[in-house]
């Protein structure tokens, strides 16, 4: 398949995910949606890596997998967290920073 | 025969992506994350980054999806309203996610790369396999795995400093830390202060004369 094929299934779900990201109020989905983009940027990568044959994009998907894995070990902390204060699981609720 | 296996993982991978922006149930928009992962796996397989797709379903849809399950099944897969704040910012949404997706096309058209349109460089054996990434790793990109090693150290720390338990509220916290004495070994020992351990949490080692209540709040903890 031209690499074309890939960037554009890449862009596609990179849109998916920002439209879950800005729509939906529970953080897990939206630590999912996040998840979404940075799987689009990774199949961007490889498929770029695949298109000159060189291996360098891979390791920097290898690397954004390791950056994703960290984001949702915190996020789901702070998630856990917010359940054990009885506050509600709902981003548009939690507005106690916003002066 | 690769053009038929791209075109089903591709609709797989959408399918997923949609499902898990759409499905209003958390648990459900997880397995949904699942079968795009998979999916998504069988395109690295296509672009032979055998590596990567192995790393991404053990890791990935191994690893990391338990842990959402465990966190969704913990915090109570509730029924959210899929509903925003209003059908305004929906609107909007939709807007911005098509306004980006008309961007990223001019960039790809406007890119005018001819190798974009052609099947890639040609495959040289080995390419993407373990032993070369593990090859790239250690030798050119030292650095960053062993920035990626200190910050997955970190994020585990993090994540358990975040969601340990905690004795009591707040207030509690504060009045007990400045000099230490309030808690003797003996006491912990004998099961008179609450210690935030699982043993506590399962209702063992409580003073009989506690009430009901009180126990539960100490046991779910404050933080």
């Amino acid at each position: 398949m031209p690499i074309v094929w890939y960037v554009v299934v890449s862009a596609l779900v990179f849109c998916i995910g920002t439209y879950g990201v800005l729509t939906r109020r529970n953080p897990l989905v939206i630590l999912l949606c996040l998840e979404l983009m940075l799987n689009a940027s990774n199949l961007a990568l490889i498929a770029f890596a695949r298109q000159h044959g060189n291996a360098d994009g891979q390791i920097f998907a290898i690397i954004v997998l390791v950056v994703a894995a960290c984001e949702v070990t915190i996020g789901l902390g702070l998630i856990v967290a917010l359940y054990r204060r009885r506050l509600p699981i709902d981003v548009d609720q939690m507005n106690e920073l916003q002066g | 025969m690769s053009s038929v296996v791209f075109f089903v993982a591709a609709i797989g991978v959408l399918a997923g992506a949609i499902g898990v922006v759409v499905l209003a149930n958390p648990f459900y928009s997880v397995l949904a994350l699942v079968a795009h992962l998979i999916s998504l796996a069988a395109l690295f397989l296509l672009l032979r980054a055998e590596f990567v797709a192995a790393a991404q379903v053990v890791v990935y849809a191994g690893a990391v999806m338990v842990l959402y399950v465990f966190v969704v099944a913990y915090v109570g897969g509730q029924d959210q309203p899929v509903r925003s704040s209003g059908p305004g910012l929906r609107l909007i949404a939709a807007l911005f996610g098509a306004a980006l997706l008309c961007e990223l096309w001019i960039a790809v058209i406007g890119s005018s790369l001819k190798s974009l349109t052609e099947h890639g460089a040609p495959y040289t054996p080995g390419f993407g396999s373990p032993s070369q990434i593990g090859q790239l790793l250690l030798t050119r990109f030292l650095e960053p795995f062993e920035v990626a090693s200190f910050l997955l150290l970190v994020a585990a720390v993090g994540a358990v400093i975040l969601a340990r338990r905690r004795r009591g509220l707040g207030d509690e916290d504060e009045e007990r830390l400045p000099g230490f004495p309030a808690i003797s070994v003996a006491e912990v020992l004998s099961g008179r202060v609450p210690t935030g351990s699982m043993a506590e949490a399962a209702g063992l080692g409580y003073e009989v004369g506690e009430s009901a209540a009180g126990t539960r709040r100490q046991a779910r903890g404050g933080w």
